[in-house]
């Protein structure tokens, strides 16, 4: 009458398509609330998913069905205390609705967020659509410099640990068989012939002696074939292979004299917090290195890149110049995908433009894979913007963009990175 | 299958009753719970019980019960929400999960403990499933044999259909058909039973013949404009209710695959149709089951105290009823009131009063069996009540009707539990059951054919209750479908017709 079916090892997210169906539908609204949520985390923070929400209303699916009004007779369970008559005055929250306009179409819907989580990868992929990092390809086929090794056959010479047993002993039964097979043909022959010989009614005592004799040489001589012999040892065989290198190491520089106030450096931490992000979906291990300049620069932590202030005036050079010696001193450009990312409100010392020009040029952009500039400011450019502008001409790898208020980060940041199909081709 | 109906002394030792199940303790369960439903005179179509993990559980959620589905962000926003509200605990997963098919498909829990998961084969696979075999509703309107292939032959064509026009433009037709899904039922006309053979033999030729149709709403007469003054040509010939229906067959420049599409949602809400209207019914009779089942195995010795108070503490839970002003009511609990009244009948037939004979002549002290038979087969949760609600339940679920007008600044008590307001109740209760008061009454009146093809509308309403907001959001997606004019009329007290609704918005704003 009844069959047990155990489902549960089935696949499971049989669901999935319904759920990317979802969120293709609503990639807008969710777009959006990631874009918000960016403001939120740490730079280094990519492990969390996010929460994503959408106003409920956008997600109603409308159905025509009674609104206000009318007469309505509802039977409650439980009475206690009323009779056939009584009046109860019903709460004034009620009457207004009572006399509510046709107008005031969404205000009965709940208002309410709809709410969800969505992983790690899903947040990456809508916050990096379309995007791609710059000169991957080209760059990547000279700079393959890590090697990886990895099993290519068997040999026959090697050394004894890296012996392959069973291919070895299958080379011994083959050499085994092949030099055996005509000495077992004549011991099969001969041993039928004295079978034969014994079966017959007369004696053939001189016959059957040679024949033992033969059978027992000849024994002797297959016992001879030695068990295992150099020639069947195989050796697992190792090559080396290049494999493009997967480590990165991020440069944040900023401008922390005087003129930087709180907003402008949250305004660059959120371009940071793209920049690793983005960086992250490609590389393995990243490196972020925080460095900071007025006058001076100095290599710094995550916190006291951020939060604290310093006056003076602005020598950006010297930035650049602490990078490059980073850089020589313990990335190796050979071995590290090396990106830069420096902020600034503009201001610099007019005579340190030209020489931040050819620190760039000369020693930075050739080792980097790219170096991006963000100037947050409200004024007009300075001397640093135009010597920049004229390295971004000549120069792939450089970029330089302009950003007045927090909502440019993110579009800024997309233009930066978006897929260019004319570079590509 | 040859079981003894009663088992004889010497058998009785007690199934195990410990709180992990086995496959082994299942079937023996299934067993003897088959064998007294067969004593009782439950005839179901044959059971396929599937065990299923929590995740499976909320798929089944999100797929409104469909053990196969199209692909719909609908169904994705289903199962995050189930799950959200799952994961923050705010609502528990139900026991079991029963698709009315042939076989009768039961998902059981793998969480549940033995004696839930008897309590939830005597329920569903039993209770549920003699239902949906017996009731007039389900006979009628739904096939269930052909449901599965029917299901599985939809998701199919709608995938297919996405591969060749398109995720997107499948995505806009099956919102518009949903949000109109209600309406694509007939409701006073008996449907055709749904059967795969036939339809896939028959849909390509219906595609073509449609379009062929539909073509000759375009063509040019030119004897046409002679007639128009001789008559007002009216199309459709009388109010259509069934809109769905009506879109498939007559929308001029809907694409066939879109016809089909319209076509799938319709019968997909035909399958679900009766259900609505049962529900009371339909969770009462599978309680009365379990209930009944699981104590004659008690009866009998094959259950033990301990597995009996695990099984009445969950029973108890299911068919509680919260009184008015508790915290935790939310209007009548269908699994307390349908239980409550088989209890009831069973108990009229038995141990009839005065008070019920005078009610209930014909089925005072009949054989209850027979009783419970009937009324599970012939009748619908709005008749049920209206024929079957005792004096002696009003009183005991201490019922009592409201009247609210929305004119009024208060409300009145129109009858309480007492001999004079016994059929008021009864009737008003039967009342909220009835899905034709609960849905509102929208129909096609005209579709203009000879002019410029404007879909009219009209909405009636049920006690002067207005229609509500979402209106004119609906009326985007009927004209995304019917890509002309739409509008919806209602009369107003004058006698003329004032549109409540149009699509697209007229330029000129008030």
């Amino acid at each position: 009458m009844a069959n047990f079916i155990d489902r549960r090892l089935n696949s499971k997210n049989k669901s999935t398509v319904n759920r990317q169906r979802f969120l293709r539908r609503y990639k807008n609204q969710i777009k959006k609330s990631v874009a918000d949520a960016i403001n939120q985390r740490g730079v280094t923070d990519i492990e969390s998913g996010e929460n994503i929400v959408i106003p409920k209303k956008d997600l109603s699916e409308p159905i025509f069905h009674q609104g206000e009004g009318g007469v309505r007779d509802k039977v409650h369970p439980g009475n206690d205390q009323f009779i056939t008559g009584d009046r109860i005055n019903k709460p004034p929250k009620q009457q207004g609705q009572g006399s509510g306009q046709g107008d005031a179409s969404n205000s009965g819907e709940g208002e309410d967020d709809f709410t969800f989580s969505i992983s790690k990868e899903e947040y990456l992929n809508l916050l990096f659509e379309d995007l791609e990092l710059p000169n991957l390809e080209k760059n990547q086929l000279d700079k393959l410099i890590e090697y990886k090794t990895v099993r290519s056959g068997f040999c026959a010479e090697g050394v004894p640990a890296n012996i392959d047993i069973v291919k070895s002993l299958q080379g011994s039964i083959a050499r085994r068989i092949a030099m055996t097979s005509s000495k077992r043909k004549c011991l099969k022959e001969c041993q039928q012939a004295l079978e034969k010989l014994q079966q017959d009614k007369h004696d053939h005592v001189q016959e059957e002696r040679e024949l033992t004799v033969q059978i027992n040489d000849l024994k002797k001589r297959i016992a001879k074939v030695p068990f295992i012999d150099t020639f069947d040892l195989r050796f697992r065989n190792f090559a080396k292979q290049a494999v493009p290198t997967s480590k990165a190491v991020m440069f944040c520089l900023m401008d922390v004299s005087g003129s930087m106030d709180q907003a402008t450096k949250e305004m660059a931490k959120r371009f940071y917090i793209l920049l690793y992000l983005f960086l992250s979906r490609t590389y393995k291990n990243i490196d972020v290195v925080y460095i900071r300049h007025h006058t001076q620069a100095k290599e710094v932590d995550e916190h006291e890149f951020f939060y604290s202030q310093e006056t003076g005036g602005t020598i950006a050079s010297s930035a650049l110049e602490l990078m490059d010696e980073i850089i020589t001193e313990r990335y190796n450009d050979s071995q590290w995908n090396i990106y830069g990312a420096q902020a600034s409100d503009g201001d610099n010392w007019a005579d340190d433009s030209p020489h931040c020009k050819s620190i760039l040029i000369n020693k930075i952009l050739p080792k980097t894979r790219y170096f991006s500039y963000i100037e947050i400011t409200q004024r007009a450019h300075q001397t640093l913007w135009q010597h920049y502008h004229n390295v971004s001409q000549t120069h792939a790898n450089f970029a330089i963009r302009h950003i007045k208020e927090v909502a440019d980060i993110y579009p800024v940041f997309r233009e930066l990175f978006k897929k260019n199909t004319k570079n590509a081709a | 299958m040859v079981t003894k109906n009663t088992k004889t002394s010497e058998q009785t030792t007690a199934l195990d009753d410990c709180a992990d199940w086995t496959f082994e303790l299942l079937g023996q369960y299934q067993t003897e719970i088959a064998r007294v439903a067969e004593h009782y005179r439950l005839s179901t179509y044959t059971n396929q019980i599937e065990v299923i993990t929590t995740e499976q559980m909320m798929d089944a959620y999100a797929s409104i019960g469909m053990p196969i589905g199209y692909s719909h962000w609908t169904f994705g926003k289903k199962f995050i929400q189930t799950e959200q509200t799952y994961k923050r605990g705010q609502m528990g997963l139900a026991y079991e999960i029963v698709i009315n098919s042939d076989p009768c498909i039961s998902y059981l829990m793998e969480e549940n403990t033995m004696p839930m998961q008897a309590l939830v084969m005597a329920h569903a696979c039993y209770g549920h499933n003699s239902f949906f075999k017996g009731n007039y509703l389900f006979k009628s309107w739904t096939d269930a044999s052909s449901i599965i292939d029917y299901l599985l032959f939809s998701k199919n064509y709608i995938a297919q259909c996405e591969q060749k026009h398109g995720i997107s433009e499948v995505e806009a037709t099956l919102d518009a058909c949903h949000a109109l899904m209600n309406h694509g039922v007939d409701r006073y006309k008996r449907p055709q039973k749904i059967s795969l053979d036939e339809e896939l033999k028959r849909q390509e030729e219906r595609a073509e013949y449609l379009q062929s149709q539909v073509n000759a709403l375009w063509r040019t007469v030119p004897d046409m404009k002679k007639e128009k003054n001789i008559k007002q040509y009216l199309f459709p010939s009388e109010p259509q209710e069934n809109i769905l229906y009506f879109i498939e067959k007559n929308a001029p420049l809907l694409k066939s695959w879109q016809r089909e599409i319209v076509r799938i949602v319709r019968k997909i809400s035909q399958y679900f149709y009766p259900q609505k209207q049962t529900q009371v019914m339909n969770e009462g009779w599978a309680c009365f089951w379990h209930y009944t089942i699981l104590n004659h195995l008690y009866d009998e010795g094959l259950v033990t105290d301990k597995f009996m108070l695990e099984f009445l503490h969950s029973h108890t839970n299911v068919v509680a009823q919260p009184e008015y002003n508790s915290k935790f009511y939310s209007g009548i609990n269908p699994y307390a009131l349908g239980f409550n009244m088989f209890i009831d009948i069973r108990r009229i037939c038995e141990h009839p009063t005065e008070e019920d004979k005078q009610y209930f002549p014909d089925i005072a002290g009949s054989n209850w069996l027979d009783t419970l038979h009937f009324a599970m087969e012939n009748f619908k949760d709005e008749s049920f009540i209206s024929q079957y609600l005792s004096p002696k339940l009003i009183r005991d679920f201490k019922l009592f009707h409201i009247h609210d007008d929305a004119k009024d600044n208060f409300v009145e008590i129109g009858a309480i539990h007492n001999e004079q307001g016994y059929q008021q109740v009864r009737h008003k209760l039967a009342n909220q059951y009835n899905l034709s008061n609960l849905e509102v009454n929208i129909q096609i009146i005209d579709a203009n054919i000879d002019g410029d093809r404007a879909l009219t509308l009209r909405y009636i309403p049920y006690h002067d209750i207005e229609l509500g907001n979402s209106k004119t959001e609906v009326l985007k997606h009927l004209h995304y479908l019917w890509q002309f004019d739409v509008k919806i009329v209602q009369e107003q007290a004058g006698g003329e017709d004032k549109i409540i609704a149009q699509c697209p918005e007229p330029n000129i704003q008030k």
